[in-house]
């Protein structure tokens, strides 16, 4: 078990979210940076699907019942990449994140809520899963896998101050200007895991019909009638009415799940071959 | 006639000639594509996921229009309502009817599940009275109740659980149109037939 002393400024249990049901409405949700909570699950021996902490811009204060091998991936702060014992009693603190705005804090076992459809991850947008953490709460951790930690040490790249998030066109790529992502954007402070929502030159519209709901995918980056784009994170609602000029490449996606408020970004248009069939 | 549209490396936007032909296409390939991680239909959309694009994707989604020319069969579902949401009168005042005259022609109609969104079990419902359409508040509400009855544009909604809303609000329902426990979770599935009834 283990008590949260303080929460931070926002800690949520996430693994790998609800795919399959979104049919239903019900958001993918999941961890923002899914290489980070991958590469987790991988430093302290843990299944790919067991659930984490996901902690936001610092980190929360745990104290650990019992003793347990943990490991802090994704933002940047003092322990990370690198597994660790925390000692039963012990207390667990990340302070502020140094660079990036979501750190994984994966302990040995999973974090063992229960899950709902399949995922132990906090949907905060439908309300689904965990709440997010708060003082006094106690997390039961899972039984240890049968299988010992392969690695001991990732050294992971920097986080790039000013990333270029690669963006694959469609489905409306048609409904805008060709040259409409020249320019860099801002993150703006009212970004959550619902999206990023970005700040700068205004991307115009060549058609302006209305859009008829249809679904969208994380990572799509959605533009609304003010032409200030919104990147959709893992809570995005499953359907949407503005028209997505394009996707960011699955590799790159946790990047856009480490964007901080006031960081400047910029989007390259990558075409890709590979197509779904004509008719 | 489908007209592909790209949505990332591990998806598709199929767009389709109208809201049965959608729902058509997607039934087909939940239950014959295998591969796919989500599909998940629109108004005139239907949008696949997959972490390999299945061969036959196209194929199956071709043969879902050319064989199925009989009605969309679906579940008959009934939701009790009262018409006594806090926008009824505005609603009368915006259609020229009574509020009286808003619930007669919100219960005589039979609807249709298009799809779903915006939270889990929120159905968009279509088929309503073509003069009951109306358009969102000017100003979204923070708080919508549970089991709020609202119109917006073609579509009647019911808000599955208490949440920020921008349509109008006729009435309210005590049916639960989602429970994660509940297998399937959601009430209403695309395809389903509607009708409200008098709680």
């Amino acid at each position: 078990m283990i008590d949260v002393l303080d929460a931070g400024p926002l800690t949520t249990v996430q693994d790998c979210g609800r795919p399959g049901w979104a049919h239903l409405g019900v958001p993918h949700s999941g961890a923002a940076d899914p290489h980070a909570l991958a590469l987790g699950n991988r430093l302290v021996g843990n299944d790919a699907g067991a659930a984490a902490l996901e902690a936001t811009l610092s980190g929360p204060l745990l104290r650990f019942r019992v003793a347990a091998l943990v490991a802090v991936t994704g933002a940047e702060t003092e322990a990370t990449n690198r597994p660790f014992e925390v000692g039963a009693g012990e207390v667990l603190e990340l302070g502020r994140f140094l660079s990036g705005v979501r750190a994984y804090i994966s302990v040995r076992g999973g974090i063992d809520v229960e899950p709902v459809l399949g995922s132990r991850s906090t949907d905060l947008l439908s309300g689904l899963g965990p709440p997010q953490l708060k003082e006094g709460d106690v997390l039961p951790i899972g039984r240890e896998p049968a299988t010992a930690p392969e690695l001991d040490l990732e050294p992971a790249p920097p986080l790039a101050a000013e990333p270029t998030l690669r963006l694959l066109p469609g489905p409306r790529d048609d409904w805008f200007a060709p040259n409409a992502l020249a320019g860099t954007w801002r993150v703006s402070p009212s970004s959550n895991r619902v999206g990023v929502r970005l700040e700068g030159p205004r991307i115009e519209r060549i058609r302006h019909e209305e859009l008829l709901s249809e679904g969208v995918v994380t990572g799509a980056l959605q533009v609304p009638s003010s032409g200030q784009p919104i990147l959709l994170l893992n809570d995005h609602p499953t359907t949407g009415g503005y028209p997505v000029l394009g996707v960011v490449h699955a590799d790159d996606l946790p990047l856009a799940g480490q964007l901080r408020p006031g960081q400047r970004l910029s989007f390259v248009l990558r075409h890709s071959g590979a197509s779904a069939g004509t008719s | 006639m489908i007209e592909v549209r790209r949505a990332g490396e591990h998806g598709a936007l199929l767009e389709l000639a109208d809201n049965a032909a959608a729902v058509r296409v997607a039934r087909r390939l939940t239950s014959e594509c295998a591969g796919l991680v989500d599909v998940v239909p629109g108004h005139r959309t239907v949008l696949v996921t997959w972490d390999d694009e299945p061969e036959e994707l196209m194929t199956l989604a071709e043969a879902a229009l050319r064989d199925d020319q009989a009605p969309l069969a679906g579940a008959s579902v009934e939701i009790p309502v009262r018409y006594d949401g806090p926008d009824l009168h505005e609603v009368a005042r915006l259609t020229g009817f009574s509020a009286e005259e808003v619930a007669a022609r919100h219960m005589r109609a039979e609807y249709v599940v298009g799809f779903l969104g915006f939270a889990p079990g929120f159905a968009y419902l279509l088929g309503g009275d073509e003069r009951l359409r109306v358009e969102r508040r000017a100003e979204p509400r923070e708080r919508v109740p549970a089991g709020s009855v609202a119109l917006a544009g073609p579509y009647s909604g019911i808000y599955p659980r208490e949440s920020p809303g921008g349509w109008q609000l006729i009435g309210s329902t005590t049916a639960a149109l989602f429970d994660a426990t509940r297998d399937p979770p959601a009430l209403l599935s695309p395809g389903d037939r509607v009708r409200f009834v008098p709680a």
